[in-house]
């Protein structure tokens, strides 16, 4: 009876954190500004398929660069496509493949840089410095030669992505790391024999797990602007695929006279990453984790 | 001499709770401060001590604010002034010595800079006058060398002469009211000894009032001439500090001193029950009611009022203090405690251990080996038998934490070795021990807050050594688990807690807990009282002897703290710079003859008994390296009898009363000596 008392009131507890995560951070403007706009890009992406007035691929002479009107709300494409349904679909692509790339870049920096701080030595020089040779490597270019090597899929963008957004999260989590195992807690469990693996789970993880989640969700807007680059240079979503960076892509050399087909995607893009970015101050603060005074943890 | 300089009246400090609820953490409080008078105010952690002292600048934290009352300096109210205002009084009327003054002094600005700072700032002397002002205010605080000090950074400085460098700087403006917050707190036992007789030196001399805030009773009794004791924000007993000391009579101050160990006493102090309220947490009744042994059904309901008692020259907050006015003669008492019995068998052996820090050389690193000349600890050799306590004294660098760490296999040893249980060598390296040897061999912190996961519940923490250890799970774990708080004095509700809920005793004792919770033969203890108050850390020093001697635990006791180390230890042993200096049997180390260095420490122990001065015997000089060659205490000891203390490793010297002693002079000479 008392046990099952005991457990409860652990579980109550989670869920009352989580909730008075989001409460902190819905308390000021800007985190609530954030939050509903993400809330906003999630939800739409996920009905959009459902409510769109036109086919996303619907090519037509007749409404060609058609200027913004009740019908075409966004006006219409040089291909006669309305653009404000291509708006909302715009954004699905994107950030499906950002989301999965942003948590296997989480996985793999946040483990590789536990790993690293926690055994340190000669381990943890050798693979600081092929991730620091890494990073000198402009990402772009290396991501050009993979996808014109290995296809445009989707099963081909995630894991690149998430391999070449993970790199600065594990300088993340290895800072943070070094700070936490200096702790006396450490050393006991060290002392009492646990294995370095059991350390990480158990004692290590608990702690840096809200610095890397900030991280992580920072990461996500880097790589949402990323992968619209891509879209941008051809090199990610393939045509007709409706997708914001191709879009501006496309328009944009219309745009002196067809204004609405690039603004329309602009804002898009923008706006949701202004939104993941708020959302992750707001997170950031919400844990007393402030970016802007000091470094995580 | 009776001319008041501040006056605080009626003064109450709050903050607004998350609910919106007014919540004080000064209540009422009214004292004055008199020219050339020291005033100590003391209290345990979140008595509101530094909030009064900071209030008596004018300064008030963030997220305070002042509900009534006023603070009156010179007859103006400083938390009525401007910023403006309150500049020109701070640094020339009231300055203020911090408690790290390594942290208070700009790392990149030298030692004369800084000074000239304070001077340009609160004089209005000319640049030759206030060079020759640097060097004076340097050599009053007793600075060697103050020409060349000037120039010298501030991390080039121990921490005594640091806060000496505060000293110097608070002077610069001939304050009338010197503000001192925990001034000596963090510094070793010698040097602590000296600042303190530095500052009551400097109240003499220049007639400077002083307001000297501390936990340490110890530290308030030497320079106060007029001690304040705080409790749960209110002042309950204020008066001479002979008085309060020696006859105190509020049931708080009576426990206060009663569990502060003492030099002079061999056994345990009493502690006092329970832990200081919560702000805003009493509504009716005596805030000390909880804890108090004379509390009556009156002190429930009714708060007592501050009473002034002429004949006593005292003010004090308690109903029943006329029954304390008679029983005061029994402060001297102590809980004894039972000893072990000497034919116990051997559990752990310490032969010709050496430790480095130093870095390997390359070669070295290939042969596996470290060629450090002059390691930092070195012909370590201690026999400890089983159930004893054996305690570890030194300042800090004296190499007793990096002993622990080796013993507990965190830190290799570079010669010599660890016996374990029937002589068996234990491997100084954690990985190639087995299991049942990490399980023997537990550790206890200082800190708790380090020690335990911010992130476990109090069940987590104390599940990690029983899982691993014994593979418990489920009902028998939570079982264990009950059991091992239960044996810490901790109700079962605990064990859903963080430790960020609970208090620094109530921590410390899930720390014990945990080391218990292996089933241990060695504790390790490593300074576990330092971090913790006064009355809280006599409850744990009457729980680790009460586990001892329920479980036959055997205690490796490591301390900075000579009367801590006197309650517990059945043995002691003393450390200088990594080399043993003295060991034998706890009450004969604190006889003479004892090594000079013993004797340095021993004079250096600052005594709640304005009448026990400390004896400065010996400098209080910093040394960085153990020196190549002779005795270890060569640089600092007063009794030093020529170049062969340079040159020659002392002999061990065995005394009449059992303790072994490292000396050039002759074991009866250094008796005659130091008669």
């Amino acid at each position: 009876m008392e046990s099952n008392l005991i457990t409860e009131d652990k579980q109550k507890n989670k869920l009352e954190k989580a909730f008075e995560i989001l409460k902190t951070m819905a308390s000021k403007p800007s985190g609530l500004i954030g939050l509903t706009i993400v809330l906003f890009h999630v939800v739409l992406a996920l009905i959009s398929p459902y409510i769109v007035p036109y086919d996303y691929k619907a090519i037509s002479p007749n409404t060609m660069l058609l200027a913004p009107s009740a019908e075409h709300w966004f006006g219409t494409d040089s291909l006669g496509r309305d653009v404000f349904t291509r708006t909302i679909l715009g954004g699905r692509t994107a950030l499906t493949v950002t989301f999965f790339g942003s948590l296997i870049a989480l996985l793999w920096g946040g483990l590789l840089g536990i790993f690293c701080g926690l055994v340190g030595g000669k381990i943890d020089d050798v693979v600081m410095r092929v991730v620091d040779a890494f990073l000198s490597i402009p990402w772009i270019l290396a991501m050009l030669l993979i996808v014109s090597l290995l296809g445009t899929s989707t099963e081909v963008l995630i894991p690149a992505l998430g391999f070449f957004y993970g790199k600065g999260i594990v300088r993340v989590a290895r800072a943070a790391t070094h700070d936490v195992i200096a702790k006396d807690f450490i050393v006991s469990a060290r002392a009492r024999g646990h294995s370095n693996m059991s350390i990480i789970w158990n004692e290590i993880i608990p702690n840096v797990r809200d610095a890397i989640l900030v991280e992580g969700a920072m990461r996500w807007s880097w790589m949402l602007l990323g992968f619209s680059s891509l879209s941008f240079l051809g090199f990610g979503v393939s045509p007709p695929t409706p997708d914001w960076g191709l879009m501006i892509s496309n328009a944009r050399g219309l745009m002196s006279f067809a204004y609405w087909s690039v603004i329309a995607p602009i804002v898009g893009l923008s706006s949701l990453i202004i939104g993941i970015n708020l959302t992750a101050d707001a997170f950031a603060k919400a844990l007393g984790i402030d970016r802007s005074t000091k470094a995580p943890v | 001499m009776n001319e008041i300089i501040e006056s605080v009246k009626n003064l109450s400090i709050g903050f607004n709770s998350q609910k919106g609820k007014q919540i004080s953490i000064l209540k009422n409080v009214s004292t004055n401060i008199k020219k050339g008078e020291t005033v100590g105010i003391v209290g345990e952690s979140g008595s509101g001590k530094s909030t009064l002292a900071l209030a008596m600048m004018g300064y008030i934290k963030q997220g305070l604010f002042p509900l009534k009352g006023e603070c009156l300096f010179k007859s103006e109210d400083l938390l009525k002034m401007s910023s403006r205002q309150l500049e020109k009084i701070r640094g020339r009327k009231i300055a203020m010595i911090p408690q790290n003054a390594g942290q208070a002094l700009t790392p990149n600005l030298k030692i004369g800079y800084q000074i000239d700072e304070a001077l340009r700032l609160h004089t209005d002397l000319k640049k030759t006058e206030r060079d020759k002002k640097i060097s004076e205010l340097l050599n009053k605080v007793r600075l060697p060398s103050p020409e060349t000090m000037a120039f010298r950074y501030p991390h080039e400085l121990s921490g005594g002469q640091q806060q000496r460098v505060a000293v110097a700087m608070a002077l610069a403006g001939k304050p009338d009211l010197l503000l001192l917050d925990e001034p000596t707190t963090g510094l070793d036992v010698t040097t602590q000894a000296h600042v303190l007789e530095l500052l009551r030196f400097i109240a003499k001399d220049t007639g400077t009032s002083m307001i000297y805030v501390s936990h340490d009773l110890g530290a308030i009794a030497q320079v106060s001439d007029r001690i304040v004791v705080m409790y749960a924000g209110e002042i309950v007993l204020e008066g001479p500090a002979r008085k309060i000391l020696k006859e105190p009579i509020h049931p708080y101050t009576y426990g206060l001193l009663k569990s502060i160990p003492k030099l002079s006493l061999a056994g345990l102090p009493d502690s006092m029950p329970g832990s200081q309220p919560q702000p805003g947490s009493i509504n009716e009744g005596c805030s000390f009611y909880d804890r108090c042994n004379l509390a009556t059904d009156n002190c429930k309901k009714n708060s007592p009022d501050l009473e002034h008692i002429k004949e006593l020259d005292t003010n004090v907050r308690c109903f029943n203090y006329k029954e304390l006015i008679n029983q005061n003669n029994n402060l001297q008492t102590s809980i004894t405690k039972k000893s072990n019995n000497s034919e116990a068998n051997e559990v752990l052996k310490l032969k010709d251990v050496s430790i480095s820090y130093a870095k390997q050389k390359f070669f070295d690193q290939l042969l596996n080996k470290i060629s450090d000349q002059n390691p930092t600890v070195k012909d370590i050799n201690i026999d400890i038998k089983k159930g004893e306590t054996i305690a570890l004294v030194g300042e800090s660098g004296s190499g007793k934490s990096t002993i622990l760490k080796s013993i507990a296999g965190l830190l290799k040893t570079k010669d010599g070795q660890i016996k374990f249980e029937n002589d068996r060598i234990l491997s100084s390296d954690l990985k190639m021990r087995n299991p049942n040897d990490l399980r023997a061999i537990q550790l206890i912190f200082q800190n708790p807050d380090e020690s335990l996961n911010p992130n476990h519940t109090v069940e987590q923490i104390l599940s990690q050594p029983l899982k691993l250890y014994f593979n418990l799970s489920g009902e028998e774990l939570k079982k264990n688990i009950i059991d091992l708080l239960k044996k810490v004095r901790l109700g079962e509700f605990y064990m859903s807690r963080y430790p960020r809920q609970l208090s620094g005793g109530e921590k410390q004792r899930v720390a014990v807990a945990r080391a218990f919770a292996a089933k241990p033969d060695i504790i390790l203890c490593d300074e576990v009282t330092s971090a913790l108050d006064v009355s809280v850390q006599a409850a744990v020093l009457n729980l680790l002897q009460q586990l001892k001697e329920d479980l036959g635990t055997t205690y490796v006791f490591v301390s900075h703290d000579l009367a801590v180390v006197r309650a517990i230890s059945d043995r002691v042993a003393v450390l200088y710079q990594g080399r043993l200096c003295e060991i034998g049997p706890s009450q004969n180390v604190y006889k003479f003859p004892s090594h000079p260095y013993t004797e340095v420490l021993l004079g250096a122990v600052l005594e709640p008994d304005p009448d026990i001065k400390p004896k400065l015997v010996a400098e209080d000089i910093v040394e960085e390296k153990p020196p190549e060659k002779g005795c270890s205490f060569q640089g600092r000891c007063p009794r030093k009898i020529g170049d062969i203390c340079n040159s020659e490793v002392p002999p061990w010297q065995i005394g009449e009363n059992g303790n072994a002693i490292r000396c050039h002079i002759n074991i009866e000479e250094l008796a005659s000596l130091q008669q």
